[in-house]
């Protein structure tokens, strides 16, 4: 089981990168960019585990490690490899 | 008095932070290695500076989780001395033995020059050999030094004189042109509630004997020295 993880800054933190990154971009020519956030994505491998049990230790993962929840929010996405569950 | 100082893999001012406290003051320190699970023996801590396990993730964000940490945070609660400097500093606040959070430097830049800071609480066992309102001289090297917390947690540090170092001009003047990184407050260091765990984003180690030109860090250490020795009771 594959889980996706999104480390962003939460809104109203500043974030120089980012807006560097949107300085950049008015440089090139795409000065109708608004706004620019720089996070992390992270992919984990989590081996043979059930859906509910991979949902609580993603949790714990971001609440203990991968995010600093002070500044930062996070999502993840579970991805099944169960051939069955695709179309 | 008997010094501990923590090594993570990475850290690169642990030898500077042992030599300012032996050669500087004469006191007795050892190397702790990350994977130790013991503070014995010991009367104060320091976390140094640098870059544990290369800032992945966020600045002492790995550390947090080494073995030692699980002893330091012990120490701490029964009411050990800790100095955590720059990197040290922020494996104090990923491990929650400060508040708050560091952030990139307002303009990215990793920053290394010598700053003024003012000593705004010299009744700490860190600052009692410092008068009020002292201005030090004392040299930072962070990229990730914009200090950074929620108004209630920064109101409360305000309150109860946490805030120990600001980023002030030569003449000690707090103002926005003499803050270096963005950090919220121009703060350079706080302390906890309890007060006997400090975090400082300059150097002191690096200004700490004649040679150098400037001994403004030797302060710091002589001020936990007192502290113990019980040369002041603040």
């Amino acid at each position: 089981m594959k889980a996706k993880i999104h480390v962003t800054l939460k809104s109203g933190i500043l974030d120089p990168q980012g807006r560097a990154i949107q300085q950049s971009l008015a440089t090139l020519g795409f000065s109708t960019v608004n706004d620019v956030r720089v996070g992390k994505f992270l992919e984990i491998e989590l081996g043979d585990t059930d859906h509910t049990q991979a949902e609580s230790q993603l949790k714990a993962m971001c609440e203990k490690l991968l995010a600093n929840t002070i500044i930062e929010d996070y999502r993840y996405e579970i991805e099944t490899s169960n051939p069955s569950t695709t179309p | 008095m008997n010094f501990g100082v923590l090594v993570f893999p990475g850290s690169n001012c642990d030898h500077d932070c042992a030599h300012a406290v032996s050669e500087g003051l004469g006191e007795d320190v050892q190397l702790i290695w990350h994977q130790e699970t013991l503070v014995e023996g010991i009367d104060a801590v320091i976390v140094p500076g640098g870059f544990s396990y290369g800032d992945y993730l966020r600045t002492g964000a790995i550390a947090q989780f080494s073995p030692i940490m699980e002893a330091l945070k012990l120490f701490a609660a029964k009411g050990g001395l800790v100095l955590g400097i720059c990197n040290g500093f922020q494996i104090l606040l990923e491990v929650g033995l400060l508040p708050g959070v560091m952030m990139r430097n307002r303009d990215l830049s990793f920053i290394c020059e010598d700053v003024y800071v003012k000593v705004e609480n010299a009744a700490t066992p860190f600052t009692n050999a410092c008068q009020s309102g002292q201005i030090l001289k004392l040299p930072i090297a962070h990229a990730e030094g914009n200090y950074y917390t929620d108004p209630v947690t920064l109101s409360s540090l305000q309150a109860n004189a946490q805030v120990v170092f600001r980023y002030c001009t030569a003449d000690g003047q707090v103002t926005p042109e003499a803050n270096p990184n963005g950090s919220l407050d121009n703060i350079a260091g706080i302390r906890n509630a309890a007060g006997n765990v400090l975090g400082i984003m300059p150097h002191p180690e690096r200004c700490a004997e004649t040679v150098l030109g400037n001994q403004d860090g030797l302060l710091l250490f002589r001020s936990m020295v007192d502290a113990f020795t019980g040369v002041h009771t603040s």
